[in-house]
């Protein structure tokens, strides 16, 4: 086998940070190769300045034989190198033509190329056997849909190599093993494939090779073929971990209950109870209106029907301040856009839900020691790597900052909490730390209610599980019964047929 | 050439960015004054003179600072929260209008008199945000287009009334409002200039501003919502309750603008009393990276160069027009300035 890319000794340094060093990679033609490692191993450097966004401070990258100059993206994408972000840059209000064609035609020139590219974008789309509708908006398309495209515009400018960041990231399991098997198509037609990821049964299914990346080196190759899941775990991590289990004990009183509860449009008739001391757990695959279930407990808008209790009291007509006054915790699904204020300092979003609680403001003044110290125990408590009180927080690793956001709402002893998507983007040892306190809170007796597409997470935490299908909810099954096969038809919508079974 | 995100930015970055951002203001518009014939170097020797080279002239520049202060706090507050009012020239005219009419007919005695129209010009500065803001939480009517707008409005507006009913007859048919009654005139802080105690409102607006913003639960929540609105609200901070009082402070700050500037100089509004403070508030506030103390150092900043440029103007005869230029360049300059406090370039 020829190697179609090679990396040496490639060395990049951000301030006191070394993001990679001494990292050397190649990659053979027709290959997939799995790039593994922990959030801030420095996957994601590695693959920007393979693509030229950053210039390497030592090393060089070939491709195809030839040394790629620094820092220069177009030189990559010449080079039949081509990158699919984990964020999509795609232009939401262009069709998929448009957005393909989008920065390979020349600025000036008397006619648009529409016809030819349109030939030639589903031409691409046949060999590969990514279908697609060229008049189609981006903005009417799935995350999956969207996904496709990015993969054809790399084809459509004649990628050879092509490097898929967290693929999965945004994908419901069913549509990342398609994903998978398109892929394993591609390398047939010539392709090669790097993709990053930390999650280990995806690398362990998808991919010929994997290269593990631990604090900035190079750890590890091995033939997936010659590795397990553990062996991979502990070269990812460096030592072992281990999700920590649920053990069972006796529930309580029920603490939050909707019965018959619709939000127009999002939510039909869905009935539930969350008991002291219970995990509940809410699988689906995104987009089956977990958002609207998770903006409904979290006091952002009230049911159009139905009752929503929490303990005595009716929760529906709550604020989101008055909730959490109640003693609810809220761990929202997008921990960037909804969890924190990244531009303030992790004391102000220690403490942002209770400003105007007497601990933390007396006359509208913030008392600002108080609040310091408070982030200060947080931070202690849950071990937030890399924080002090004045830290800027958008400078967290999104498991610290998943830890901060737990923390900010464990440390009040909450009787109800939300997790939505508790996990999402974050590497084992993070995972582990967010499920021992989720479960040590259940031991101290709150309900909560867990929204989570992964179905590990969903059957490890909850006691009960149900499945959330186009805004309706199955009825529960206790998890010891949830297996994979029930599960899946449940997440189909076939829990009728299971129950009559 | 790529910019990073700086983890942490330097105090002497933050105080060095506007300076930066003044010399490189002024290098450019030396160019304009070589165009005109004249050296540079002794068209701003004859403005720095100009502004603050007597005591006469020193009063002048402060006397022109003291409403820069004002608006550019509003400014400030304003954009902190990510509320664009751009509206200030606006709400600096509602301010001294009502002023000028209440001030006319107020039966109160002086102090009082004095207290209660500023309350009232605030109130009248206040109420010109109110309407955009309220547009935009309701419908998401874009603030800078209806504030900056309104501003044109409001000058046809006080153009009406003093034309109309608050002509003062005894202006020789000069349009012009009726004069405050003298007991509602700003006492003089330096005898004999037209130097007043409003300066001293609009520092110590100045030390309120940054205790609001920086202290309390209300500053706070409104920088949080202002960063992040989504983050906010689940956070369980009330948007419209936050902007709106924003939009309260902003709008009565440069409202207050336009009652002190009537009650300490003109004592009566006519539609070319604002050389552009609201405007000029804006560069002022950007100048000061947003932060109160930095607005009143940037409000002399721009005082000097309007009262300056009048100055080298008489004496060199470039037109005093530059001022506007510098002013505009300057913040072109900071905006340039700012991305580089904000970001590291590296190769």
């Amino acid at each position: 086998m020829t190697a179609v890319l090679e990396l040496t000794g490639i060395t990049k340094r951000f301030g006191a940070l070394t993001a990679n060093d001494d990292v050397s990679l190649s990659l053979a033609q027709g290959e997939i190769l799995a790039l593994l490692g922990e959030n801030g191993a420095g996957k994601t450097t590695l693959m920007n300045i393979l693509f030229g966004h950053y210039a390497a401070d030592a090393g060089d990258v070939r491709v195809f034989g030839q040394t790629l100059p620094p820092g220069r993206p177009r030189a990559a994408i010449e080079a039949g190198v081509g990158m699919v972000h984990q964020h999509f840059t795609l232009a939401a209000n262009l069709s998929v033509l448009d957005n393909v064609m989008l920065g390979s035609e020349r600025l000036v020139r008397l006619r648009s190329g529409r016809s030819a590219a349109r030939a030639k974008l589903l031409d691409i789309s046949d060999r590969f056997g990514l279908p697609v509708d060229p008049d189609a908006r981006i903005s009417r398309l799935s995350v999956g849909e969207r996904q496709r495209v990015e993969i054809l515009k790399a084809l459509y400018r004649d990628a050879r190599i092509l490097i898929l960041d967290e693929p999965t990231a945004v994908l419901a399991r069913p549509e990342a093993e398609r994903l998978f098997a398109t892929l394993r198509e591609m390398t047939q037609e010539g392709l090669s494939l790097i993709f990053i990821s930390h999650k280990l049964h995806e690398v362990m299914a998808a991919s010929d090779r994997v290269a593990v990346l631990r604090g900035g080196k190079m750890v590890a190759e091995r033939r997936t073929a010659e590795t397990s899941a553990n062996e991979l775990a502990e070269l990812m991590v460096g030592r072992s971990v281990v999700r920590p289990k649920r053990e069972a004990h006796a529930i309580g009183a029920p603490v939050v209950v909707a019965s018959g509860v619709s939000v127009a449009g999002k939510l039909d008739d869905i009935s539930f109870a969350v008991h002291e001391g219970e995990i509940l757990g809410i699988v689906g695959v995104s987009g089956n209106g977990q958002a609207a279930l998770g903006a409904l407990v979290s006091g952002l808008g009230g049911p159009t029907a139905g009752t929503l209790r929490l303990g005595d009291g009716d929760m529906g007509s709550l604020s989101a301040r008055a909730l959490i006054d109640a003693g609810a915790a809220r761990i929202p699904e997008d921990r960037h856009a909804e969890g924190v204020v990244g531009e303030l300092p992790v004391w102000e979003n220690a403490v942002l839900e209770r400003l105007r609680s007497k601990a933390f403001s007396r006359g509208g003044f913030v008392r600002r020691g108080a609040a310091r110290a408070h982030a200060a125990g947080l931070i202690d408590r849950f071990d937030i790597r890399g924080a002090v009180p004045d830290t800027r927080t958008g400078l967290l690793s999104g498991g610290n900052m998943q830890k901060l956001i737990l923390g900010r709402n464990l440390a009040s002893s909450p009787r109800f909490i939300l997790a939505n998507q508790p996990t999402r983007g974050l590497d084992e040892g993070a995972i582990a730390a967010v499920h021992a306190e989720l479960l040590a809170a259940r031991a101290a007796g709150a309900a909560i209610l867990l929204i989570s597409e992964e179905l590990e997470e969903a059957v490890g935490l909850a006691d009960r599980i149900q499945a959330i299908v186009k805004g309706r909810l199955s009825r529960p099954v206790v998890a010891e019964d949830a297996d994979a096969r029930r599960l899946g038809l449940m997440m189909a919508g076939m829990w009728e047929s299971t129950d009559a079974a | 050439m790529r910019l990073e995100r700086r983890a942490h930015v330097p105090l002497g970055l933050v105080v060095a960015a506007p300076v930066a951002a003044i010399v490189a203001a002024l290098a450019l518009a030396a160019g304009l004054i070589a165009a005109a014939g004249v050296n540079p170097l002794t068209a701003y020797g004859e403005m720095l003179r100009g502004a603050l080279g007597s005591r006469l002239a020193i009063t002048e520049m402060l006397t022109r600072a003291t409403p820069l202060i004002l608006t550019g706090l509003a400014a400030a507050v304003a954009f902190r929260a990510r509320l664009w009012n751009i509206g200030g020239e606006g709400q600096f005219y509602m301010g001294a209008l009502i002023t000028a009419w209440a001030g006319h007919s107020l039966g109160l005695p002086g102090p009082l008199g004095i207290a209660v129209l500023m309350v009232l010009g605030m109130a009248a500065g206040a109420v010109m945000l109110a309407g955009p803001a309220f547009l935009r939480l309701r419908f998401g009517v874009d603030e800078v287009v209806t504030t900056l707008l309104l501003n044109f409005i409001v000058i046809l507006f006080v153009g009406l009334m003093i034309e109309g009913p608050l002509r003062d007859p005894l202006a020789f048919g000069w349009p012009s409002s009726v004069p405050v009654d003298g007991d509602y005139r700003l006492p003089d802080l330096v005898p004999r200039t037209r130097l007043h105690i409003g300066l001293l409102f609009a520092i110590a607006a100045a030390g309120a501003v940054w205790l609001v913003l920086a202290r309390t639960v209300f500053g706070a929540e409104a920088r949080a919502a202002g960063f992040n609105p989504r983050a906010a609200s689940f956070a369980g901070i009330s948007l419209p309750r936050t902007l709106m009082g924003v939009a309260l402070l902003s709008g009565g700050l440069a409202g207050l603008a336009g009652a002190v500037e009537v009650m300490g100089v003109t004592a009566s509004v006519t539609t070319t009393m604002s050389p552009g403070f609201g405007y000029a508030g804006i560069v002022v506030a950007m100048l000061a990276a947003l932060h109160p103390a930095g607005v009143v150092a940037a409000a002399v900043f721009v005082a000097t160069v309007f009262v300056g440029a009048d100055a080298m103007s008489r004496a060199t005869g470039v037109p005093s027009f530059i001022a506007d230029v510098i002013v505009a360049l300057s913040l072109l300059t900071m905006l340039v300035a700012l991305l580089f406090t904000t970001y590291r370039v590296r190769q």
